[in-house]
């Protein structure tokens, strides 16, 4: 894929699927030691030993609607062709931790993308699910907890067109900051 | 990110959403995007994006919504349209500079486009 933040996108598509309903997402890029790392947390259905053994065989999924799984062992190679590696832990009835790590600076690293519109798409999904996110470069840090976003809400959705412009402008501006902070 | 800016945003979003909730928790129409892998593959990122700036550009109520893998990876991207009383549309390889047209003829015009349409499911109740 073209872009982190597809293989970001697929990787949280797969715990929603898994009836996660909070999400954690940390992405910390570490400038000093060349590493760019992506941990996505579920407290989805989670994978028996077996199961994770074979979610990063492209031939291996427990969807009955097609007959290869792709999305996992997509993302590993795209690590371990940057000298990284995705890693699944994994427990029944607690949820799954996914952990893929590149070498930042690596000719072939994709570029993160769009993290903004990544997010929307998890959060117009059709079952309700919370995104805790945070991004660090170099120690500056963005966050943004979707459940605390719903609280201040009430009874308005977080897929009301209002607050959904809301949520892509404020990751967009928040991680342009991010980027390229102010001297 | 100032958290208090942010509170202050939220509280007076809140008041404005709140407003015209009833409005939009009653409109009938609903698009589905599939955002399986072999559909996030072929772009329905975007497309989805595509849409909600059409939506936007044209002030329509619609609501928005996307959904894993439904097992039509050729015909990725899916965008699925229902509307109350009507057939639900499923059209297949819907690139993002299809949108307008998309938006235009079938919610605003009522035509279904029919070279676009890959699955049809008859008007439900
Ligand atoms: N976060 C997760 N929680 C539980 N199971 C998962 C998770 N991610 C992946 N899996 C399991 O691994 C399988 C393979 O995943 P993937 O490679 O994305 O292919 P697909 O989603 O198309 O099946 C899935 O079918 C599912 O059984
Ligand atoms: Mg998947």
């Amino acid at each position: 894929m073209r872009e982190l933040s597809l293989h970001i996108l697929d990787a949280l598509e797969n715990s929603v699927e898994a009836g996660a309903t909070r999400i954690e997402l940390l992405i910390e890029e570490d400038l000093q030691n060349d590493i760019l790392k992506i941990t996505i947390k579920d407290n989805g259905r989670g994978m028996s030993e077996e199961v994770v053994k074979k979610a990063l065989d492209p031939f291996f999924t427990t969807r009955t609607t097609r007959h290869v799984g792709l999305g996992l062992p997509l993302f590993a190679a795209a690590a371990q062709q940057c000298n990284g590696e995705l890693r699944i832990q994994s427990q029944p009835g607690i949820g799954t931790t996914l952990e893929v790590t590149f070498q930042h600076s690596h000719i072939d690293r994709a570029p993160l993308g769009d993290m903004a519109t990544t997010l929307l798409a998890v959060l117009m999904s059709e079952r309700p699910v919370d995104i805790y996110y945070k991004h660090s470069i170099d120690g500056r840090t963005f966050e943004l907890d979707t459940a605390e976003v719903r609280q201040e809400l009430g009874t308005v959705p977080l897929s009301h067109p209002l607050v959904r412009e809301w949520l892509e402008k404020t990751l967009r501006e928040g991680l342009a900051a991010l980027r390229q902070p102010e001297q | 990110m100032p958290k208090l800016k942010t509170l202050e945003d939220l509280k007076k979003l809140r008041e404005e959403a709140q407003q015209d909730l009833k409005v939009r928790l009653e409109t009938g129409t609903k698009i589905t995007v599939g955002m399986g892998t072999c559909g996030i593959a072929a772009g329905a990122r975007e497309t989805m994006h595509a849409i909600l700036e059409e939506l936007k550009k044209r002030n329509i109520e619609a609501h928005v919504t996307t959904v894993g893998c439904i097992g039509m990876c050729v015909k990725e991207p899916l965008v699925d349209i229902e509307q109350a009383g009507k057939p639900r549309i499923t059209y297949g390889n819907v690139k993002p500079d299809m949108v307008p047209r998309l938006i235009e003829e079938h919610l605003i015009k009522g035509n279904v486009v029919e070279e676009w349409v890959v699955g049809r499911l008859p008007t439900s109740q």
